[in-house]
């Protein structure tokens, strides 16, 4: 496997200043090929970073950029990972991005001295032709030759000294799981810098090449610019040359009216050429695996069940295996409450650690191991191929309400989180088509919600069965997704007959062949989500939590003037002596709420307690009281926050002599001023239906703004969403009463 | 190198052929299920043509249909080895003829 051909004419273009200039700054390398061809996976390998993998393509958006360290004594290089390209004439925004960066047009980054062209070797023909075009960039360029495993596997034997030969640059086989190839690539990468690689090296037809020849004069740099000048969408700036392209471009016309279609073919004759002679293989006509397993997957009748049945599975895995752990997080966390109220003195810092920091933080971390599972399902389905397919399956519908069928894989992405499913968008050449998918993305329920769901099931649909057998939660769980569905659907539909009015846009997306999902990348995908999920925790959360609970407890309730007393001490000493203040407040909790009074009065009296009164007349008609409200307002900045503000407002407030009941208990058992339940199983799903519709994330919102360039469209999406939100949950709280479900 | 210029004769050939087949010649979206054909012309304008074609669906290349989706449309078919997604409305704009 040994590729040490020389490049066949190594012109220097910058003799000394390539050396020179090497030593003042590093060398930028940039990974340039088709989407799924193995870039990010080689980035990884190369720079000990864990950029997302997965097998479809699409998967970068963005430029990345990592350290690789060449060789041991020289200095490293800086390694730039692209999105992928099928070719440089660049479509959408993520082409874009990679075509600027590798032409030396972005900003802020400075042109590749070499470029890396990955190639995926199972599929040489497809990816050559981006090769093709690199060439002609003139920069120097090193071909790798990813998926080496595969190709070998499938007894494709490629002649890589061949390859390098005719394509005229050094090509090195790599296998980024296995390590395979990498010194070899840094070498080849450091012999190639300042080396001019061969340009255009295929012919038109006898006619266009006259055409050309007419334009160019003598001289290759002559043809390259005559090419680029009849055959790009641009015209020359130059008026005369202007005239005589267009000239050309009308003659060419004239006798085939496919004129502009000729560079494209005769590239890819030029490629069948290169490929003849250095790909041996045994091309059987047996079906593949994969196709053997589409057979059932994207089948006519099984498929749509194996994608119902699929989700299904999902769904039950994430609330029936996540119970354990979870359950044991809530009694470590709330066994860490008593700790720190036993072992520190009383006073405010006790309480702001217990009730603040500990019961919301740890109020939202409880949910970790669900997030963990979902990530788990969501990685192995990226990682296996099944993506595409699926989006394959839906496209039919998606182009019934306008949407693009790629628009798919950003909504799917969009189950877990919607920022990296609107970041994904980028892959949707049309502007109207990418910002109708971003105005829906944030109704796909995020595993933020999951909190949520969870909380209100688990508090009064976790017994309940119907016919015997199937679990009331499991089910409004699927509804809430499918009410997210159905929603955007019809928003969708909107939006793309009305503002974003275009024709339907057309599907051509690649089906990557099934993989085995590589557990470390599987791995690396649940690492980084519960990081984030952690780090959200430990950052917004926290802070928030701490703000509510000073806004909880300040200012302090005018009958408790001692500054340094606090409300829990208080309320103890009240349930003591049995001399509780009855506030109005406290009339009808006459049970396990004894002693409470003084707490919640305390909470009244608050700033966050009378914000929420503030707000009670507006969302009392969707059944929620001011405590819940103060737990929506919080929500605005993320969705997690109800599930700590709750834990605090029911801490804050909670009888300090019941053992630390769980939220769920505290729910339960919460009660309105005249004493009746402040939820019930119809304000649960009410409060459901709101988290569903609503866009409660400011994340979410930063995004769209970076993605859409203005503030008009996130204000619009908090507004429309916020209107569709409040309405759905209107009409499920006041129809449910009338049908007398309240 | 040696290859690289050699001369090639992109679509002019393929066109002659085509004159005579007349009758063997359908849009992609007409094959049925499993059928081997070879491209003839890409008719399509504008970019998607041009996408088409750079994933490598040009005139002469081999392409079968590997299935349609459950709801009759897209169609996957099999080109240079791997396969693509697209939908009627796009494979109308590809005319083939068909391979025994
Ligand atoms: N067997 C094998 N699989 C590989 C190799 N390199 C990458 N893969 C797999 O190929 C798929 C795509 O890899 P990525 O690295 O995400 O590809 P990419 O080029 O960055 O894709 P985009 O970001 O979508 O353009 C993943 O499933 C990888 O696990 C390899 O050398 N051998
Ligand atoms: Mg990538």
């Amino acid at each position: 496997m040994s590729s040490t051909l020389e490049s066949p004419s190594p012109r220097t273009t910058e003799p000394a200043g390539g050396q020179a200039e090497q030593a003042v700054r590093p060398l930028v390398v940039a990974l340039a090929g088709n989407p799924n061809a193995g870039k990010t996976s080689l980035f990884n390998a190369l720079t000990g970073l864990r950029q997302k993998v997965a097998n479809y393509p699409g998967v970068t958006v963005e430029r990345k950029e990592g350290v690789w360290a060449l060789a041991p004594d020289l200095r490293p290089a800086r390694l730039l990972d692209l999105p992928g390209l099928y070719s440089l004439d660049a479509t959408s925004i993520d082409e874009q991005i990679a075509h600027d960066v590798l032409t030396g047009r972005m900003a802020d980054t400075p042109a590749p001295d070499v470029i890396v062209a990955v190639v995926d070797a199972t599929n040489l023909e497809r990816n050559l032709y981006l090769v093709t075009q690199l060439l002609e960039t003139n920069r120097p360029v090193v071909v790798a030759l990813t998926m080496f495993d595969l190709a070998e596997r499938a007894k494709l034997e490629i002649d890589v000294k061949r390859l390098g030969e005719s394509l005229g640059v050094r090509v090195v086989a790599v296998t980024a799981r296995q390590r395979r190839g990498l010194d070899e690539l840094a070498h080849a990468v450091l012999s190639a810098v300042g080396v001019e690689t061969p340009g255009v090296c295929w012919r038109l037809s006898p006619r266009a090449e006259e055409e050309v020849l007419l334009l160019a004069g003598d001289g290759a740099a002559g043809r390259e610019a005559a090419l680029r000048d009849i055959y790009s969408d641009e015209l020359p700036p130059d008026a005369a040359r202007r005239e005589a392209v267009e000239q050309a471009r009308q003659r060419l016309a004239r006798l085939n009216p496919q004129w502009w279609q000729e560079p494209l073919t005769a590239r890819y004759r030029w490629i069948e050429r290169v490929a003849e002679g250095s790909v041996r293989g045994t091309q059987t006509e047996r079906p593949s695996t994969t196709e053997r397993i589409d057979r059932v997957v994207t089948h006519r009748l099984f498929g749509p069940v194996v994608l119902l049945l699929v989700m299904g599975v999902v769904f039950q895995a994430i609330f029936s295996w996540a119970t354990l752990p979870m359950d044991l997080i809530d009694r470590g966390f709330g066994a860490l409450a008593e700790l720190t109220r036993a072992h520190m003195p009383p006073g405010l810092l006790t309480d702001l650690l217990a009730d603040g920091v500990i019961a919301g933080v740890g109020g939202v971390l409880v949910f970790l191991p669900q997030i963990l599972l979902l990530f788990f399902f969501i990685a192995l389905l990226e990682d296996s191929g099944y993506m595409s397919r699926a989006a394959f399956l839906m496209d039919r519908l998606m182009r019934g309400v306008g949407l693009h069928g790629k628009a798919f894989m950003p909504l799917l992405s969009s189950f877990a989180c919607a920022i990296p499913g609107i970041m994904a968008t980028r892959t949707i050449e049309n502007p109207k088509d990418r910002l109708a998918t971003i105005m829906i993305a944030p109704f796909m329920s995020c595993s933020a919600r999951l909190p949520v769901y969870t909380l209100m099931i688990a508090a009064f649909f976790s017994e309940k069965k119907l016919f015997g057998f199937v679990s009331v939660g499991a089910l409004l769980i699927l509804s809430m997704y499918l009410l997210g569905i159905t929603v955007a659907i019809v928003v969708a539909w909107i939006l793309k007959h009305t503002i974003l009015k275009a024709p339907p846009p057309p599907l051509v997306l690649e089906l990557p062949p099934y993989r085995v999902p590589n557990l470390v990348n599987v791995a690396q995908a649940m690492r980084t989500r519960a990081w984030l999920f952690v780090k959200r925790a430990g950052t917004v959360i926290l802070t928030i939590s701490i703000l509510l609970w000073a806004l909880m407890t300040f200012p302090r309730a005018s009958h408790n003037p001692a500054p340094g007393a606090q409300v829990v001490a208080a309320a103890q000493t009240a349930s003591q002596t049995g001399i509780g203040p009855t506030g109005e407040t406290s009339q009808g909790a006459g049970q396990a709420q004894g002693g409470a009074g003084e707490a919640s009065e305390q909470l009244q009296q608050s700033f966050a307690g009378r914000l929420g009164h503030v707000i009670e007349p507006v969302i009392a008609p969707l059944g929620f009281d001011w405590k819940m409200g103060i737990g929506l307002i919080a929500s605005f900045a993320a969705r997690e926050t109800i599930v700590s503000t709750l834990s605090i407002i029911y801490n804050v407030g909670k009888d300090a002599d019941a053992s630390s009941p769980s939220l769920i208990e505290a729910v339960r058992n919460a009660k309105r001023p005249d004493g009746s339940p402040a939820w019930t199983p119809l304000v649960a799903v009410s409060m459901m239906v709101f988290f569903v519709l609503a866009l409660q994330c400011m994340s979410t919102v930063a995004v769209v703004r970076r993605e859409t360039n203005s503030w008009r469209w996130p204000l619009f999406m908090v507004a429309y969403m916020l209107v569709i939100a409040y309405a759905a949950s209107f009409v499920t709280y006041q129809g449910g009463r009338l049908l007398g479900l309240g | 190198m040696s290859i690289a210029y050699a001369a090639l004769n992109p679509t002019a050939n393929i066109l002659d052929r085509a004159e005579t087949f007349e009758t063997a010649t359908v849009s992609l979206d007409r094959l049925r299920v499993g059928a081997h054909a070879r491209v003839l012309a890409v008719k399509g304008e504008g970019a998607v043509a041009r996408r088409l074609m750079e994933m490598g669906v040009v005139p002469g290349a081999p392409v079968r249909v590997v299935k349609c989706a459950p709801l009759g449309d897209p169609l996957e078919v099999r080109v240079r080895n791997y396969h693509l997604a697209l939908r009627r409305s796009e494979a109308q704009t590809i005319s083939v003829v068909l391979e025994s």
